[in-house]
């Protein structure tokens, strides 16, 4: 995974909520077995409309999505997080995130901060105002700045350790795997087996 | 204080818990499916790792799956490609797979409990927001995405951070005609697709004790709908007669049932949320909206956006009423419908089928639609046609198909097209989920029997 420190970018306003993981790609883009290409599925029903958000010039080279309440419901899918990657972007800012889409954004290293509903609406009104306002996600110091304006964001002091070090969740997990042997042979007998012994 | 059912499971699967650090869990089952699973693959591969316990991993084939011809090649070359991929994944890392064709194969959230390998108290993860369906078990179960497929597949375990927990309570009794699917989308409609974000829902009462494991299971299946990766219901005799005789039940019974019975809430446990709903005033309900939380009865009318005092819930509902081309005030049950499919992992089991069978026994459906039948896996399909069931449907006018997940997402042949309107008994009415342009509305399988003999939106009280 890369680093996250800091990214400083464009901002795109998607004023909608409860987008959905069906909406970010949908299914039919799934059945790739790579992490990359799915930048064209990304809100590939909304692109087809002129007036989508991705479509207008101005907004082309956004890399912070800012989204409408409850961003990521639906399905497990990492695909969407990937999607939006492929795509470009660096970070979401939503005001809620659903549970797994959230975790899957901290795993892939997709930047997601939750800021209240008027400070998203206040980003809207700037960026919709004027595209080119330069936006920064500090993760090290857990804000938002725009303009004259400085947003803090709540994260937890673990993920935000592993988003700054890039690290690999799995190698951290493996230099516990002594724990992880001693509870296996702890395990009840009675649970189950998908394979004959 | 006592523990919660789901604090208990939590606490019972902790590896290794330290302070500013997620809880390193146990995984005691993980399921596999072709679509979230390959880069998961590719990432062992990559690092020299190995899949540390096959013992524990179970593969099928279920969402590209096609449900007529299974005994061609999969004529969708990329669908042919990932299935494959997946098989040679289970071959090179030892996994028992079951394949299209095999008696065993199915969604993989049907196929799991009639092995008799979802059992009470268990960790059961897959990479399908889904898996939430075996909490009906009172088992802590949840869906994940493919860096934790990978992550549980090379140390059996998952850093999570401690989820909050809520109860919801159903007491009551339903009314005939009212099913489980009912209590689900009123809970949703309730507390919102954001309603249980961050928490375990742990459903209560007396009207979830009366349910059968499979009704049970519709309930926890759509909890992920309501925002919650994880829905339990403490296991009883009802849970211990569906595992009993099953073929992964387990050899010591006695000391698996004395465990088991010790699955429950403790009466001095707190939850961190309550939520009461009456069974008694529940009535068939549908979604009109493009989110599972846009639902109403069934005898309520397209609800009108400016009534609605949340600008964003306004703007959602304006948004959803063009979507699917509905205007307010329609009542629900005037909405013509193009398809009705019966299947998928939230209402694709035998008694879903049988259900709808009552209703459709000896009738026709409307020539203006066309129904799909799709077991949840082959072998409630081989129960269903020893049942004779699906010579009702075939009677009826229906197609009999085989099992997977079909025109629930629309990853394979069996999809909506544009414009199209459907009864769905399945989980999600998002936009172009059953197909680019289809609008989607979900049900209980009594309501899609209903609506396939009548054409429009129904209960079997309409008949």
């Amino acid at each position: 995974m890369d680093k996250f420190t800091t990214h400083t970018g464009t901002g795109v306003p998607l004023r909608r909520s409860n987008v959905d993981t069906d909406q970010i790609i949908p299914a039919v883009y799934l059945k790739r077995v790579t992490r990359s290409g799915f930048e064209d599925g990304l809100f590939s029903a909304w692109r087809s409309d002129p007036e989508f958000v991705l479509n207008k010039a101005e907004y082309k080279a956004g890399t912070i999505l800012v989204a409408g309440a409850d961003f990521g419901t639906g399905s497990s899918r990492e695909h969407a997080v990937w999607a939006l990657q492929n795509y470009g972007f660096k970070a979401v800012l939503s005001s809620r995130f659903a549970d797994i889409f959230r975790g899957n954004s901290m795993k892939a290293g997709l930047l997601t901060v939750i800021l209240t509903e008027s400070e998203i609406e206040a980003i809207w009104a700037a960026i919709e105002a004027d595209a080119t306002v330069q936006i920064t996600v500090d993760l090290e110091n857990r804000q938002v700045r725009y303009g004259s304006t400085t947003l803090s964001f709540a994260i937890d002091d673990y993920t935000r350790w592993r988003l700054i070090e890039g690290l690999d969740d799995i190698g951290l997990t493996l230099k516990h795997v002594d724990a992880i042997s001693a509870f296996e042979k702890a395990r009840p007998a009675y649970k189950p087996v998908t394979l004959n012994s | 204080m006592g523990k919660t059912l789901a604090e208990k499971i939590w606490h019972e699967h902790i590896v290794r818990s330290a302070d500013g650090e997620p809880d390193v869990i146990f995984i005691d089952l993980h399921l596999i499916h072709e679509v979230t699973s390959p880069q998961a693959f590719d990432g062992l591969r990559l690092a020299g790792r190995k899949v540390r316990r096959a013992d524990l991993t179970i593969a099928t084939e279920d969402h590209n799956t096609p449900t007529i011809d299974i005994d061609k090649p999969i004529a969708d070359p990329v669908s042919r490609l990932q299935i494959e991929t997946l098989r040679n994944n289970c071959k090179e890392f030892g996994i028992r797979l079951h394949s299209l064709g095999d008696v065993e194969q199915g969604i993989v959230h049907v196929v799991g409990p009639q092995l008799g390998l979802t059992q009470p108290g268990m960790t059961i993860v897959c990479g399908d927001s889904h898996t939430s369906t075996h909490g009906a078990f009172g088992a802590l179960a949840f869906g994940i995405g493919t860096s934790e497929v990978e992550h549980v597949l090379a140390t059996q375990t998952l850093p999570l951070a401690r989820p909050k927990t809520m109860a919801i309570n159903v007491e009551g009794t339903l009314k005939s005609g009212v099913s489980s699917k009912d209590i689900i989308l009123a809970i949703i409609a309730k507390i919102g697709t954001g309603g249980g974000q961050g928490y375990v829902i742990e459903y209560r009462g007396s009207a979830i004790r009366a349910l059968s494991m499979e009704s049970r299971m519709t309930i926890c299946n759509m909890s992920i709908e309501a925002g919650a990766r994880a829905g339990v219901i403490a296991p009883d005799e009802t849970t211990f007669e569906y595992i009993k005789g099953k073929p992964h039940a387990p050899k010591d019974w006695d000391a698996a049932l004395a465990y088991w019975k010790s699955l429950h809430t403790d009466s001095d446990a707190k939850f961190d949320v309550e939520v009461n709903l009456n069974a008694d005033e529940l009535a068939p309900f549908v979604t009109w909206g493009t989110n599972p939380g846009q639902g109403l009865p069934l005898s309520a009318n397209v609800p009108n956006p400016a009534e609605i005092s949340d600008p964003a819930e306004r703007n959602a509902a304006e948004r959803a009423l063009t979507y699917m081309d509905l205007t307010a005030g329609t009542p629900l049950k005037a909405i013509k419908i193009d398809t009705v499919f019966l299947g998928s992992c939230t209402n694709g089991r035998i008694e879903d089928l049988r259900a709808a069978a009552s209703v459709v026994n000896g009738k026709k459906i409307s020539p203006s639609l066309r129904m799909l039948v799709v077991p949840g896996s082959a072998r409630v399909r081989l129960q269903a046609e020893a049942e004779g069931l699906d010579k009702i449907f075939l009677a009826a006018g229906a197609e009999w198909r085989n099992a997977g997940c079909s025109m629930c997402l629309g990853m394979n042949p069996d999809q909506l097209a544009p414009g199209e309107r459907s009864a769905s008994t399945s989980n999600r009415n998002f936009e172009g989920r059953q197909g680019k342009g289809g609008r989607t509305h979900l049900v209980s399988p009594l309501v899609a029997a209903a609506t396939a003999l009548r054409g429009t939106l129904s209960s079997p009280a309409d008949l």
